[in-house]
């Protein structure tokens, strides 16, 4: 039944009986940054049909030297009322697919490198589920003139009395609820003004649309209640930062395909997983990883990993194997851990099945539990320059992307090698 | 063709051939509401003096519906009498179900339903709004689907296997486990109080439909 015409019906029919007054068509850069068009109920019968025309070249990691019309084409069947506009006055979103003029797919579009690496595992019979949790802070503003000041002084759990952060946390899960995104539970997180919002599964692409939903709402609530929230990976020295750590499980013919007899109850394909993750792992983190600031977080005694090794219950290790409920055999899976809420979520979970899935089809062996292989990249430039040598990467992500993003993000570590900081002013300048 | 009547609320009896007392055999007491002939798989002239005969019956046959190859249209002409509306193939399934319940509508078929109601939950077809307890329910398309699939067929079960298939009709990125993600959106979208009304048969599938009508 889902048929073009049918969605299209659809969502035209929607659009006229709930009042929309604006139909925001989203799609993301190479950067994971949240793009939109803002279309009114009388065009959109076109965009539906043709897609819109837009200047790539005003985009990152879009730009391209001879040719740079796209077309941004809606995916339907992800047309929903955004529940925060009044009635009447309604605004929806939908996600867009980017394409070239000649409706062939446009290989800088995040969301279709991630379908193209979701192609590839279900020629091989696989789907593969993630489940994030995503951490951040709600802060009282975003003036970078001055450090950053967090809503609350709670910790791990707290139960405050109702303060505006954790009344905001409430709003927002109760509003992701109504959008249809599952929540298996939010809290307080570890650090003060740091929060955590645990995602129920979904498949992969539907994950990294709720992600781009998820980072949205959280600061688009933030901001109606005056105050602000970040997905900054480390914004405060001496405190943990913000990860996502990332839950996985690849499923074939509806079986959960890591259950098995091996130790923790997993199965051969499943270590063969691990073992492709940990070898991989320091290539990928310049995608999971994604930022200078990324690399403030992975430092040791953080709870953040800063090698490649798993185990089941070390909270630095990069793979962890969870327990799994009695009767709850269905839900065995590993947790990724490096990862921040601040990368590209399409291209975060293209990279991490790739790398497990290289880890399968290589018959990888499984390091013993805690040994650690190698380290991950201290910092953006070494991140970049793996990155560079790795073939996987090149596999995965195409050409395009690779050279773009390192380009970009070579550039960005040069800006930032340049500055002088306040540690070296407050360390060196009465000394030396 | 199923997938196609299912949003016309007219369930079809398929004949295997097309003689039209095999066809009469299966005759509802009401009559007929109409005929989808599927010309493609007949010799052309049968196909035609098929619909000869239902239109020549004395309870006539109204709407007739032709299924086609695209090699058979420059035969229709001059023909025109004997059909009704005609859809080409390869079938395109919401096509074949939007020209249903169009033509069943024109012949003021009754059965042809708008609107499928259960208890607190209506859902309007021509308009695709579904409420709950009057408040209106922001659905995506395939929760809306999936939904209208569900309270189209209350009470029976069905597995992730038939939903996907019948809902959904192509592969998808999540395979059956993307059913279990929409019914939890669903239930979500339904709130608290009506989430009961899509169950979770243990080990089989899903039903829709109030617990109690079944612990009778």
């Amino acid at each position: 039944m889902a048929s073009m015409q049918s969605q299209a019906q659809y969502v035209l029919r929607t659009v006229e009986e709930r009042g929309v007054r604006f139909v925001q068509l989203w799609f993301t850069d190479v950067l994971g940054r949240h793009k939109a068009f803002h279309v009114t109920p009388a065009e959109l019968e076109d965009a539906l049909d043709q897609g819109m025309t837009f200047d790539g070249s005003a985009i990152d990691g879009f730009s391209r030297t001879t040719e740079s019309d796209l077309l941004a084409r809606p995916d339907l069947t992800t047309f929903q009322l955004l529940p925060w506009h009044e009635p009447g006055a309604g605004v929806a979103r939908v996600f867009c697919d980017i394409v070239n003029i000649d409706g062939t797919p446009f290989e800088g579009c995040p969301r279709q490198r991630l379908r193209h690496v979701l192609d590839d595992a279900r020629a091989q019979g696989f789907t593969f589920f993630v489940a994030p949790e995503v951490e951040y802070f709600y802060l009282a503003d975003l003036d970078p003139s001055r450090g950053p000041v967090p809503l609350d002084h709670g910790s791990y759990f707290d139960l405050l009395a109702d303060d505006t952060a954790s009344q905001l946390r409430r709003r927002t899960v109760l509003t992701l609820e109504e959008m249809g995104i599952g929540v298996e539970h939010a809290q307080h997180e570890d650090a003060p003004g740091q929060h955590e919002i645990d995602l129920r599964y979904t498949d992969a692409l539907t994950m990294a649309d709720t992600m781009m939903t998820v980072r949205h709402v959280v600061k688009e609530l933030a901001r109606q209640a005056g105050v602000a929230a970040s997905f900054m990976p480390k914004p405060f020295v001496g405190v943990q930062g913000s990860g996502l750590h990332t839950h996985l499980s690849l499923w074939r013919d509806e079986r959960n395909a890591f259950i098995g007899e091996h130790t923790y109850g997993l199965s051969d394909l499943a270590e063969k997983f691990i073992a492709g993750l940990v070898r991989h792992a320091p290539e990928i983190t310049a995608i999971t990883n994604q930022w200078v600031n990324s690399y403030k977080r992975l430092v040791p005694g953080a709870e953040a990993p800063v090698g490649a090794a798993w185990a089941r219950y070390d909270t630095d290790a990069l793979v962890r194997v969870p327990s799994v409920k009695p009767g709850r055999i269905d839900s065995t899976r590993v947790e990724y851990r490096s990862p921040d809420p601040a990368a590209n979520p399409y291209l975060a979970f293209a990279v991490v099945l790739a790398a497990g899935l290289r880890g399968v089809m290589g018959n990888y062996a499984l390091p013993a539990e805690g040994e650690r292989t190698a380290a991950l990249p201290q910092s953006l430039a070494q991140a970049v320059d793996l990155m560079e040598n790795s073939s996987l990467m090149k596999e995965t992500l195409g050409s395009h992307l690779v050279e773009w993003f390192l380009r970009n993000k070579r550039a960005e570590w040069e800006a930032y090698r340049g500055q002088v900081t306040p540690f070296e002013l407050e360390r060196y300048l009465p000394l030396l | 063709m199923r997938k196609a009547f299912d949003v016309t609320g007219v369930s079809p009896a398929v004949a295997a051939s097309a003689r039209l007392n095999e066809i009469a055999a299966l005759e509802p007491a009401k009559g007929f509401a109409g005929a989808v002939i599927n010309a493609a798989a007949l010799p052309f002239s049968e196909a035609m003096s098929l619909c000869r005969q239902l239109r020549q019956r004395e309870r006539a046959v109204e709407p007739i519906i032709l299924l086609l190859d695209h090699y058979q249209l420059d035969d229709l002409t001059f023909r025109e009498d004997l059909f009704d509306d005609f859809v080409v193939g390869p079938f395109d399934v919401s096509e074949l179900a939007t020209r249903l319940r169009h033509r069943l509508r024109r012949a003021g078929n009754e059965s042809v339903a708008a609107r499928i109601e259960h208890g607190e939950l209506s859902m309007n077809l021509e308009t695709y709004q579904a409420s709950i307890a009057g408040r209106v329910m922001d659905l995506t398309y395939m929760e809306y689907e999936l939904l209208r699939f569900l309270a189209t067929n209350p009470n029976r079960v069905f597995t992730r296997q038939t939903l996907l298939s019948r809902v959904w009709g192509y592969e998808y990125y999540g395979g059956a486990r993307t059913v279990d993600v929409h019914v939890r959106r669903l239930r979500a979208k339904l709130g608290e109080e009506y989430a009961h009304l899509i169950q979770t048969v243990r080990s089989v599938g899903y039903r829709f439909g109030a617990p109690d009508e079944y612990d009778v």
